[in-house]
C-alpha cells in the first residue's frame, strides 16, 4: 500500500525539509494552503496523498541541488513553494545561506529574520546551545525592535529587522543565562527555539534527544518550573536512573492548592492533567483526543493580549500547557506527533487573518486531526484488519487496544466465526476491561494470564496486538507485556498483527525497552488485590534492598512482528521508516 | 510428625517379629497409603521436594511391613512397592517426584538384592570348591559376580563412567536369574540363612531408602553448595516465582560475600515471588521486583537465568511453573543462560509427549478472576451447553531441551543432553513403566 517512489529520492528528501520561510511570501502562500486542505480532507488513500506530493514536487520544479529552497518541515512552506515562483525563493535561499551559519553565532542570526515573523518550526539538534540561545535573544530583540517601530507584524520590515537583529543579538548576549529558563522545558522537548541551518538539512530527521533524568542541573532546572510537584519515589531502580521515577498520588492536594494561583493554567487542561496523572484517561488515542479537545477549549477561549501575534502567544501556552501535561504523565508518541502538528499549524497562521478567523481555523484544523488521523484511520485498519480474519480462527489479544477491539466486534458484526483468547497481566489488567465487553457482545472468549501464553498458543491462528508507538527501526512500543506475548507467538510460529494508527509513527529508533520507558506507581506490583495474606511486602521495613520496578511500555523487536495494520495498509515492519517519511510530509498538509 | 512416629512405631513392631506384628500393622499401613492418597488427590501436598519426601517415607513403611516370603523376596517386595507406587501415581499423574520416587525405590530393592546375593554367591563359590556341587553353574557364576559385585559398590558411590554404563545392561538382564538361582541353592542347602537372609534384604533396603530420603531433605544445601561457581560479583539474576532451592542457592552465594542483584518476576497467578522477594530482601539481597510481563523488557540487562523445576524428563525439557517457557524464549533471544536447579528426585525418567497437555495441570479461574466476576458466562452460570468464557489457568509449562542451558543437580551441572544418562543411575529400566502391570487387572 505504500506509494511507489514516484520521484527522485532526493527530492522527496528535500520536500520534507524545512522551509526558511520568507515573510514576504506569506500572503501568496496562504491561498494556496487554503485551496489545499479541503481536498485534504476525508482523503485517507495513500495514493491520493503521494499523487499530491508528486504534484508538490512537480510544481517545485527545482533541482535537488537547490536544497536550502526546500520547502519543509513547516507545512505551508511547501504549498508555498509551488505557489511562488521559484525566482523568488531563490533569492531567499542566497540570504538564508550565509557561509558557516552553524559555527558563527552572528551568522545564525541573519538566519533568524528570515523565519522569525512565522515563528516556525525551528532546527532542534543541529545548534549548540549557545547557538540556540543567541537565536532566542535575537527572536526577543527583533521583537523588541518591531515593537519600537510600532507595527504590529514584523513581517513588512524584514530585510529592514534584519540589518538591526546582528547587532542587538551581541548586546542581548550577557543576558542569556537569566531569560532562557523560560523556554527550556519546552524547548527540550519540541525545540522550538531555533532555526535549522540549512545546509544540514540533511540530518535533521534526527529526534532530538530526550530529557535524561540522571542529568542533575538539567532536573534541577525543570523543577523550578514545575507545576506538580513530584516526589522521588523511595528505592529508585539503579538502571533506570535516566528516568523519571515518581512517588504516585501524592501530588493532588498540592495541585488542589495551587487551583487559583494557576492562572495560566486552563480549566480544561488541568483537568485533562489530573485525569493523565490519574490514569483515568490512558490508551494512546484517548490520551491524544483529550488532549487535543483541551487545546480545542484553549484555543476557543484565547484572545490575543494587546501587543501580541497571536501565533507567537498561543505557541507559548500551548507549549507551557504541553509541559504541563509532560509533568502530569510523559507524552506519548501519539500526542507529540500531534503537538507537532498543531503548532506547526499555528506556526502557518498567516499573520493577516483576523484572529476570529484564526481561531476557528486551528478548531477545525484539530477536529480534522481527529476525525481523520484517529477515528477515520481506526476504519481503514478496521477494514482491511477483518480481510485477515477467516472462519475458524482463534485470536488471541493482549490487554485492551482500542483498534483491536473494533476489529474484533467489526468481525463478530461481520458474522465471521471465531474465538478470542485474551491475555492479561498484572498490574493493570485492561485484559478484563477488554473481555467484558467482547463477553457483552455475546463473542466466545478465553481468559489467560500472560504466563499462559505458551500454554494458549498452540491453538493460536492469530495475534493482534495495539501499539502505543511504532519506530522507525520497526520496534513496536507498547504496553509491557506486548513483546512477550510477540515473542511467545514467534516461537510458535503464529503470525503476530500489529494494529496502529499512522500519526503514532515516529523517527525515533530504540533497541530495548530500558532506554526510554515509563513508570507506574511502584506499589501496586507489591499489592496483589485479594492475597494480601500471601504476601504482605508492606510489612516490610523499608529496606533500601527492595526495588519495586513497575515498566508500563516495552519494545518489540520487529522480526516478532509479521505484518503491522496501519492506515496506509498493511505493510511489513521494516517499512515503517517509509511510512515515517511519508507521513512526515503529508501530515504538514492536511 | 504423625507419619514418622508411626514408621518407628511399624519398625518396632517389625522388631518385635515378623509373625506377630504383621497382621496387627497391615490395616495401618493401608490407611497411611490412603492419607497420601486422599492428600494427592485434593492436591494437599505441594511442591515435589515435599511430596517426594513423603512419598519416600511411605515406602519405606511400606517395604519395613511387607511379609517376606521364602523365595522371590526382591520381587515380593517389588510387587508390594508397585501396587502402592501405582495407586500414588494415579492419585496425582501430573506430580512426577512420586513416580519417580517409586521408581527409585524399586531400583534400590533391585540393587540391593543383587549384592546380597552376590554376596551369598560369593559364599556359595566358595564353599563349592568344597563340596563339587553344582559345577555347571560354577562356569558363569564368577563373571556374574564380578558384574554384581561392581554394582554392589557403585550403589554407594556412582562415578558416571564408560565402566558403568557399558555394565549397566548386564546387571539389569542378571537380575532376576542370579535372584533365582541363588534362590534355587539356598533352598536346597542352606535354610537356616533364609530368614538371617531375609531380614538383612528388607534391612539393606531400608537403610538405602532411609539414604534416600536424606538425599531428597539435602539435595537443596548440596546444590546450593555450587553457587559460589555459577554467580560472580555484580551479577544480575532474573527468577520467577519462588523455589526454595533457588532461594537457598541465591542465599548461599551471597554467604559466600558476592554481592549481586536479583530480579524477581513475581509469577502470577500465585505471586510467589514475592514471598522470595521478601525473603532475599530479609537476607540482604538487592532485589527488584518485577511484572511477569516486564520479562522481556528487563531481560537484555540479566547475566543469568536460575529457576526451579517441577520435574526434569529424561529428553531434558523441563517441566516448570507456568511462564518459565516465556522466560526462556527471553533469555535465548538475548543469549542469556537459562540455568535449572532441580535436586535428582525430580529427574524423572519419562519422556514428554505434548507435555504442555498432558503433563499439566489446570487450576481454579477464582486465580484469575475474582469470584463472582464474570460468573454467569462461564459454564456453571450459563447453564447452556456452551459457556461463553474460558478461563485457562495452567500450573505448569514445558521449557524445551533446547532453550536450558545448563541444569544444577545435586550431583552437579549437567547439560540437557545429558540428563538421559544420570536417568539410567538412578533408575532400572524395568520400571520405566510402572502402570502397564495392571492395566489387563483392571
Amino acid at each position: 500500500m505504500i506509494p511507489p517512489p514516484r520521484h527522485h529520492s532526493d527530492n522527496l528528501a528535500l520536500l520534507s525539509r524545512p522551509v526558511p520561510f520568507s515573510p514576504a511570501a506569506a500572503p501568496s502562500s496562504y491561498t494556496a494552503a487554503s485551496d489545499f486542505s479541503p481536498t485534504a480532507t476525508g482523503t485517507v488513500a495513500a495514493s491520493s496523498y503521494s499523487g499530491k506530493l508528486a504534484a508538490a514536487a512537480g510544481a517545485d520544479g527545482e533541482p535537488g541541488d537547490d536544497v536550502a529552497m526546500s520547502p519543509g518541515r513547516v507545512g505551508r512552506g511547501r504549498v508555498m513553494a509551488s505557489s511562488v515562483p521559484a525566482s523568488g525563493l531563490t533569492t531567499v535561499s542566497v540570504v538564508t545561506m550565509p557561509p558557516g551559519i552553524t559555527e558563527k553565532v552572528g551568522g545564525a542570526s541573519v538566519e533568524v529574520q528570515n523565519e522569525r515573523p512565522a515563528n516556525s518550526k525551528p532546527q532542534k539538534e543541529k545548534m549548540t546551545k549557545a547557538e540556540r540561545r543567541a537565536l532566542q535573544e535575537a527572536q526577543r530583540a527583533a521583537k523588541a525592535a518591531s515593537k519600537g517601530e510600532g507595527s504590529k507584524a514584523a513581517a513588512a520590515g524584514a530585510g529592514a529587522v534584519s540589518s538591526e537583529i546582528t547587532k542587538p543579538n551581541k548586546a542581548v548576549k550577557p543576558s542569556q543565562k537569566k531569560s532562557d529558563s523560560a523556554s527550556v522545558a519546552p524547548s527540550e522537548k519540541k525545540g522550538p527555539g531555533g532555526e535549522r541551518p540549512p545546509e544540514k538539512e540533511r540530518k535533521k530527521d534526527v529526534p532530538h534527544p530526550r530529557m535524561q533524568y540522571d542529568d542533575e542541573s538539567r532536573v534541577e532546572k525543570a523543577k523550578r518550573k514545575a507545576v506538580v510537584k513530584q516526589t522521588e519515589a523511595r528505592n529508585r531502580v539503579e538502571l533506570f536512573r535516566h528516568l523519571p521515577q515518581y512517588e504516585h498520588g501524592s501530588q493532588l492536594p498540592d495541585l488542589e492548592s495551587k487551583f487559583f494561583q494557576l492562572d495560566l493554567m486552563h480549566p480544561a487542561v488541568y483537568k485533562v492533567g489530573l485525569q493523565y496523572l490519574y490514569g483515568d484517561v490512558c490508551g494512546g488515542n484517548a490520551r491524544c483526543i483529550a488532549m487535543l479537545k483541551a487545546f480545542q477549549e484553549v484555543i476557543k477561549e484565547y484572545s490575543t493580549p494587546p501587543e501580541k501575534t497571536l501565533s507567537r502567544d498561543l505557541t507559548t501556552k500551548i507549549n507551557s500547557y504541553v509541559s504541563f501535561f509532560t509533568e502530569c504523565r510523559p507524552l506519548s508518541v501519539s500526542m507529540g506527533n500531534a503537538i507537532r502538528f498543531l503548532k506547526s499549524r499555528i506556526a502557518n497562521l498567516p499573520l493577516t487573518m483576523s484572529e476570529l478567523e484564526a481561531k476557528t481555523t486551528l478548531q477545525l484544523d484539530i477536529d480534522q486531526f481527529i476525525n481523520e488521523k484517529i477515528i477515520l484511520a481506526d476504519k481503514v485498519i478496521v477494514s482491511h484488519a477483518v480481510t485477515k480474519i477467516r472462519d475458524g480462527d482463534v485470536l488471541l489479544t493482549y490487554g485492551s487496544s482500542s483498534a483491536v477491539e473494533m476489529i474484533l466486534l467489526h468481525a463478530y458484526e461481520l458474522g465471521k466465526q471465531f474465538r478470542i483468547v485474551v491475555v492479561d497481566s498484572r498490574p493493570k489488567l485492561e485484559g478484563q476491561l477488554l473481555l467484558r465487553r467482547l463477553i457483552g457482545k455475546g463473542i466466545n472468549c478465553t481468559y489467560t494470564n500472560i504466563n499462559a501464553a505458551s500454554y494458549i498458543m498452540h491453538e493460536v491462528t492469530r495475534v493482534f496486538l495495539g501499539a502505543s508507538a511504532v519506530l522507525s527501526n520497526g520496534t513496536v512500543y507498547s504496553r509491557v507485556g506486548t513483546a512477550c506475548v510477540a515473542m511467545v507467538a514467534h516461537a510458535f510460529r503464529v503470525p503476530v498483527l500489529v494494529c496502529c494508527e499512522a500519526y503514532k509513527f515516529h523517527e525515533r529508533v530504540q533497541l530495548d525497552s530500558i532506554c526510554s520507558n515509563e513508570f507506574g506507581d511502584p506499589d501496586v506490583i507489591s499489592k496483589v488485590p485479594g492475597r494480601e495474606e500471601t504476601i504482605g511486602l508492606d510489612s516490610l521495613p523499608s529496606s533500601g534492598n527492595l526495588q519495586l520496578l513497575n515498566l508500563i511500555y516495552d519494545a518489540t523487536p520487529s522480526d516478532y512482528v509479521s505484518m503491522i495494520i496501519t492506515d496506509y495498509g498493511m505493510v511489513p515492519p521494516t517499512s515503517v521508516p517509509v511510512i515515517v517519511r511519508e507521513y512526515r510530509r503529508e501530515h504538514l498538509w492536511i | 510428625m504423625d507419619q514418622t512416629s508411626r514408621v518407628l512405631q511399624i519398625d518396632l513392631y517389625y522388631d518385635l517379629g515378623e509373625s506377630g506384628g504383621r497382621l496387627l500393622i497391615m490395616p495401618d499401613v493401608q490407611t497411611l497409603v490412603n492419607e497420601l492418597l486422599f492428600k494427592l488427590k485434593k492436591r494437599k501436598i505441594e511442591g515435589s521436594h515435599a511430596t517426594a519426601r513423603q512419598t519416600a517415607i511411605l515406602l519405606r513403611l511400606v517395604i519395613s511391613q511387607q511379609r517376606i516370603p521364602y523365595t522371590h523376596q526382591a520381587a515380593a517386595l517389588i510387587d508390594a512397592v508397585k501396587a502402592v507406587g501405582e495407586q500414588l501415581v494415579a492419585a496425582n499423574p501430573v506430580e512426577l517426584a512420586v513416580g519417580n520416587i517409586v521408581r527409585r525405590v524399586l531400583h534400590i530393592i533391585r540393587e540391593e538384592d543383587l549384592s546380597l546375593s552376590t554376596v551369598a554367591m560369593v559364599g556359595l563359590n566358595v564353599s563349592a570348591v568344597s563340596d563339587d556341587e553344582g559345577d555347571t553353574d560354577q562356569d558363569d557364576h564368577p563373571v556374574l559376580s564380578a558384574a554384581a559385585v561392581a554394582a554392589a559398590s557403585r550403589n554407594t558411590l556412582r562415578p558416571p563412567s564408560l565402566q558403568t554404563l557399558l555394565e549397566d545392561l548386564p546387571d539389569s538382564a542378571a537380575v532376576p536369574h542370579t535372584s533365582s538361582s541363588g534362590d534355587d541353592s539356598e533352598g536346597k542347602s542352606k535354610s537356616a540363612d533364609k530368614s538371617s537372609r531375609s531380614r538383612r534384604l528388607k534391612h539393606d533396603v531400608i537403610e538405602a531408602v532411609n539414604e534416600l530420603i536424606e538425599d531428597i531433605s539435602t539435595s537443596h544445601e548440596q546444590i546450593a553448595e555450587q553457587a559460589v561457581e555459577h554467580i560472580h560479583q555484580n551479577e544480575v539474576i532474573l527468577t520467577l516465582g519462588s523455589s526454595r532451592t533457588v532461594l537457598e542457592f541465591l542465599c548461599a552465594a551471597k554467604e559466600k560475600k558476592r554481592s549481586f542483584r536479583v530480579f524477581v518476576a513475581e509469577g502470577a497467578p500465585r505471586y510467589q515471588g514475592h514471598l522470595l522477594a521478601k525473603e532475599l530482601v530479609a537476607r540482604g539481597l538487592q532485589t527488584t521486583l518485577i511484572a511477569d510481563s516486564a520479562v522481556f523488557a528487563m531481560i537484555s540487562r540479566v547475566n543469568m537465568v536460575i529457576v526451579g523445576a517441577h520435574a526434569v524428563m529424561a529428553n531434558g525439557g523441563v517441566i516448570a511453573p507456568v511462564g518459565l517457557n516465556m522466560v526462556a524464549l527471553a533469555a535465548q533471544r538475548h543469549a542469556v543462560p537459562f540455568v535449572v536447579l532441580a535436586g535428582s528426585h525430580k529427574l524423572c525418567p519419562l519422556y514428554p509427549h505434548n507435555p504442555e497437555v498432558l503433563l499439566n495441570e489446570l487450576r481454579s479461574p477464582s486465580e484469575l478472576l475474582d469470584f463472582g466476576e464474570f460468573s454467569d458466562c462461564m459454564d456453571f452460570g450459563s447453564g447452556m451447553g456452551s459457556p461463553l468464557l474460558h478461563v485457562v489457568n495452567p500450573t505448569f509449562d514445558y521449557v524445551p531441551p533446547k532453550l536450558v542451558s545448563l541444569f544444577i543437580t545435586d550431583t552437579g551441572g549437567h547439560n540437557p543432553s545429558y540428563v538421559y544418562r544420570l536417568i539410567a543411575d538412578y533408575y532400572s529400566t524395568d520400571d520405566l513403566v510402572l502402570q502397564r502391570k495392571p492395566a489387563p487387572v483392571n
